[in-house]
């Protein structure tokens, strides 16, 4: 029984540790805001928010399979969230159910036949909603999903079930099968199934059918004995329960964690039509149709933590891998770096984007090398540092994956930093690595603007003017000056 | 079978191992001890030890172990005898397992299948064994004596009996029903597999890989009157096969032969040691068959280490430096000197590890060796314990010293490490000098580490040899121990140079 909600072909298995490569990307963009919102309180929504975002899907066809898997939730989010909170609630519900301290054959079957029962009445309940939801559904996920429980849950299963619950009883004793090991000990003992009484009759008319004998009341060595003998067999019975429950147990748990995606796209979703963020699906393309547009695109993790009206920008670079952009300091750079980069993470994933429209060709990782303000220590320390972390990240890179870099070099000397910057970029470039770099450098941002080969898209943040939106960036060339003055003037009322 | 009847792989048919009960005195100041702890870990059960701390007295004796190690350094042949011991080991538990049932039919079981380890055992080393080339006197006789065991008509009879029994056993199923109290066992019937079904009702539910469920602990009960009254209930159904059981436990009582078994045992001793040996090859160290002879005293050994050193510092993954030694003509006396911690110690244990490992029929470290079969080994190392004064010290070493010219022979290997080192220069250097005379005189082989250098140019019988250091950075120790004369300055001087304080260096200093 395949949930195959997030992969059409393969069950989705959950990574709750953050990977390390992963960590500059999270703490760069600012998603952790992103994947609290997704979770609204919920640690294992949370968990998987973050794992399939990172993970990023690299066929267009599996985006597009989880888009109309989401359009389908964001349309009936009720039956979509009380199917995970059955999922959820049955493996709750289990740890109330307590075994014994002694693991015995016998306790163990005691157990597993109650977890069994919730289970049953559980996938009962997911079978009644089925009946009743399915119809408006129309994803491939979806429907596939729904077929497959109705296939299994039948009539035929629960007539099964309620045979072997009457049978672990063992009222006509514990039957079991052996053969005469080493030393003419008994092994391979196997529980067999109980024998009907027309059986036995029909043995007993052969030759000697039977032997018997009977354990006297008072020995105590016999009893414990054939106690032995009787748990190698309700063993078989306790090891087949206990790997049955866990197969319903591994059902459960996928179904809640493929739907917990869809939870938490559902809950962002609403996070951001409340705020009045533009709501679109992405088109996705394939790795080698470079492609970067859109209209309106909003910095999510922004929209999540701020009231105040959020600013969109525009962007047509198709065709283009390497887009730089300069100008003035809190004009929006790093906003709209964020923007991209979480867009290109939340399209990859199947999830709808904030902006009127997107179009970006797919990459297999979003990496960022963002500066760090912290670590303010020695100068030759930090470009130590900072080299040794654009080394660990394009460890993490393929030539396939897309790089934000944000001032990044601007730790030493302008001439020492552009120039290092500069080869990093040809060689990223070269390999077919898309880069979007922020820089206050001029050196690095002019070289790059001259070299016509490169077609390269160059981005300006204007200077703050009142009643100006802040945040949008224009096309434009690189400018000499940055505007740091500019806001030493306004903070200090003088000029540096 | 045309040599002479194989008795053991230790010694020639005309020899008999005499085994010394203790620990020889040198063993611990040569760290040998450690050696042979090392050597025969894993191996307790064989009582290896005595045989390693038991020297030969006859080249013949040690020909025939280097025979026998030169045969069992051929991996093949080494792995057949080493999967063999397997067997006898899995042979004598299962024996124990007899002497632990009570019931009949549980001691008979595991006879038979001590009965089948031994004939498979046996089987596998006699035919294994016959198609390889072998030269060593004791491999040889003991391959004559297994083959004609093995084509004996009695053998033969009990390899015979042990399948058909066992193939009876092995096929009878039955079952157990257990209600209440009440046990009936009925013959096999193919009853559904419980477990497997439901398993199987669920198994839809099962998402990507899944641990195994396992409850198990229990087992069939052992030593249980229940299993036993179950076991009798089913022979009834199964007569035969446990009449043939019955039958063969008496017929084949005694089915062992006794010099396969000394064999099993004393072939561990070439195993332990080569296993020994390969770990510290792996780590480049060599080693070597020397020959040996009662009455040459020359000696002559290319790339020797000390083994106790060597297999510390191989499992620290350290390296191993290596050493030569070579008495020639008249010389008998290797005078060591020079700088402190240069291994100077570690030569002198090499020097008598080489002669004892020798005299056992070992290999022993190194490229090429040629050594004295010696008849005693002395040693006199510096003791701590129980000492009160430096008098008394003194003196306690000078009995000691007293004891072994007494005793020490012309086919004697004395190694005296730091002796005197507690007197002044003076005494140390007279009494050194009369110590060595005397050793010379006795036409003895010995090593003398001091750190006096002057005892080394005593007489043509004295060669010196010094603990060398690294002139670039004295401060690394090489280890290496060089046949030249002292020069109790080449390390003074080296430090010094190390500090820009050598004479040329000062100099320059206080011109510049």
């Amino acid at each position: 029984m395949k949930v195959r909600l997030l992969h059409p072909n393969r069950d989705y298995e959950l990574n709750e540790k953050l990977a390390p490569q992963h960590e500059d990307t999270v703490s760069d963009l600012a998603l952790e805001t992103l994947f609290a919102t997704m979770a609204a309180g919920d640690t294992r929504v949370h968990q998987i928010a973050r794992d399939v975002m990172l993970a990023s899907l690299d066929e267009v066809a599996t985006i597009e399979y989880r888009q109309r898997a989401l359009q389908d939730c964001l349309a009936q989010p009720l039956v979509v969230t009380e199917l995970y909170e059955l999922a959820v609630g049955v493996r709750e519900a289990e740890r109330h159910i307590f075994g014994s301290m002694w693991r015995s054959p016998t306790s163990i079957v005691h157990r597993s036949v109650q977890v069994l029962e919730l289970f049953i009445d559980a996938l009962k309940r997911v079978s009644a909603l089925r009946q009743q939801a399915a119809a408006r559904f129309e994803s491939e996920a979806f429907v596939n999903l729904f077929a497959t429980l109705a296939n299994e849950l039948d009539d035929e299963f629960f007539a099964e079930v309620d045979l072997h619950l009457k049978r672990l009883h063992f009222r006509s004793g514990v039957l079991v099968s052996a053969v005469l090991g080493p030393g003419n000990r008994g092994e391979r003992v196997v529980l067999r199934a109980p024998r009907e009484r027309r059986w036995r009759e029909r043995l007993a008319l052969a030759e000697r059918s039977s032997y018997s004998f009977v354990i006297p009341p008072r020995d105590e060595a016999g009893a414990r004995a054939l106690d032995d003998i009787r748990n190698l067999g309700i063993g078989d019975a306790a090891d087949a329960l206990e790997q049955s429950c866990e197969h319903m147990r591994s059902f459960f748990r996928q179904l809640r964690d493929e739907l917990g995606f869809y939870v938490g796209a559902i809950n962002l979703h609403q996070a951001l039509t409340t705020r009045g963020a533009p709501i679109c699906f992405p088109q996705a393309r394939p790795a080698d149709e470079t492609t970067l547009a859109f209209s309106d695109l909003h910095d999510v993790a922004l929209c999540l933590t701020t009231d105040a009206p959020v600013v969109g920008n525009d962007l047509e670079a198709t065709g283009k891998r390497l887009v730089v952009i300069t100008g003035a300091n809190q004009g929006g750079k790093s906003t709209f770096l964020r923007s991209v980069g979480i867009a290109q993470l939340m399209g990859q994933c199947g999830m709808f984007v904030s902006a009127r429209s997107l179009t970006t060709d797919v990459r297999d990782a979003v990496r960022t090398h963002f500066r760090r303000e912290e670590d303010a220590t020695m100068q030759s320390g930090k470009l130590d540092e900072e080299l040794a972390r654009m080394s660990k990240t394009i460890d993490a890179m393929t030539a396939r994956s897309i790089l934000l870099c944000n001032e990044s070099f601007a730790s030493t000397n302008e001439l020492e930093g552009s120039e290092i910057a500069r080869q990093i970029v040809y060689a990223l470039l070269q390999a077919g690595v898309k880069v979007l770099y922020v820089t206050h450098m001029y050196d690095l941002a002019q070289r790059l603007h001259e070299d016509a080969s490169l077609d390269a898209v160059f981005l300006r943040a204007p200077r703050a003017t009142n009643g100006e939106a802040r945040f949008q960036l224009r096309d434009g060339a690189p400018q000499p000056t940055s505007h740091g003055e500019d806001i030493y003037e306004q903070i200090f009322g003088e000029t540096p | 079978m045309s040599e002479s009847p194989f008795q053991s792989v230790l010694t020639p048919e005309d020899a008999r191992l005499v085994v010394e009960g203790g620990e020889p005195p040198y063993f611990r100041d040569l760290n040998l001890d450690q050696v042979v702890a090392r050597i025969v870990r894993g191996y307790e059960e064989y009582e290896l030890g005595a045989i390693f701390r038991t020297r030969l007295s006859r080249t013949d004796d040690v020909l025939y172990r280097q025979e026998v190690f030169s045969d069992l350094e051929v991996d093949e042949t080494r792995a057949h005898v080493v999967a063999f011991a397997g067997a006898m080991r899995t042979m004598r538990r299962q024996l124990a397992q007899v002497e632990q049932r009570y019931y009949a039919r549980e001691r008979q079981g595991w006879f038979l299948l001590v009965a089948a380890t031994y004939a498979e055992a046996v089987t596998r080393l006699d035919s294994a064994l016959a198609p390889i080339e072998l030269g060593s006197r004791g491999m040889r006789g003991l391959r004559d004596h297994l083959h004609a065991h093995v084509e004996s008509a009695e053998f033969k009879r009990l390899a015979a009996d042990i399948a058909s029994v066992t193939g009876a056993l092995a096929a009878i199923r039955f079952a157990v029903n257990i209600k209440g109290p009440r046990v009936t066992i009925t013959r096999f019937a193919e009853d559904e597999d419980y477990g497997a079904a439901i398993v199987r009702t669920f198994e839809r539910f099962r998402q990507g890989k899944v641990a195994e469920q396992s409850s198990g602990v229990q087992s069939w009960p052992e030593n249980s009157h229940v299993s036993a009254q179950i076991l009798d209930r089913v022979a009834r159904f199964h007569s035969d096969a446990f009449v043939a059981l019955d039958e063969f436990c008496t017929r084949h009582r005694q089915f062992s032969d006794a010099l396969i078994g000394t064999f099993d045992c004393e072939v561990q001793f070439y195993i332990a040691y080569l296993a020994h040996c390969s770990q510290l090859q792996e780590a480049g160290l060599r080693f070597c068959h020397p020959r040996v002879s009662s009455r040459a005293k020359t000696t002559l050994v290319r790339d020797a280490f000390d083994m106790a050193l060597a297999q510390k510092l191989v499992a620290e993954g350290a390296p191993v430096v290596t050493n030569d030694i070579k008495l020639d003509g008249p010389e008998r006396a290797i005078v060591v000197s020079g700088p402190n911690q240069g291994g100077k110690t570690t030569f002198a244990r090499m020097f008598g590890q080489l002669h004892h490992l020798a005299a056992i029929g070992c290999p022993v470290p190194g490229t090429r060796a040629q050594l004295m079969l010696c008849d005693r080994l002395f040693t006199h190392f510096e003791r701590q314990e129980n000492i009160a004064t430096l008098a008394g010290k003194l003196e306690e070493e000078l009995q000691r010293v007293h004891a072994i010219l007494e005793q020490a022979g012309g086919r004697s290997v004395v190694v005296m490490n730091e002796s005197f080192s507690s007197t002044s220069l003076h005494d140390a250097f007279v009494i050194g000098r009369a110590v060595i005379g005397q050793l010379v005189e006795s036409d003895l082989l010995c090593v003398y580490v001091t750190f006096i250098d002057e005892l080394s140019r005593l007489s043509p019988a004295t060669v010196s040899m010094v603990s060398s250091i690294d002139v670039a950075d004295p401060a690394t120790r090489t280890f290496k121990i060089l046949r030249r004369p002292a020069d109790g300055l080449a390390y003074a001087a080296a430090l010094a140079a190390k500090y820009r304080l050598g004479s040329d260096q000062v100099g320059e200093r206080l011109r510049g």
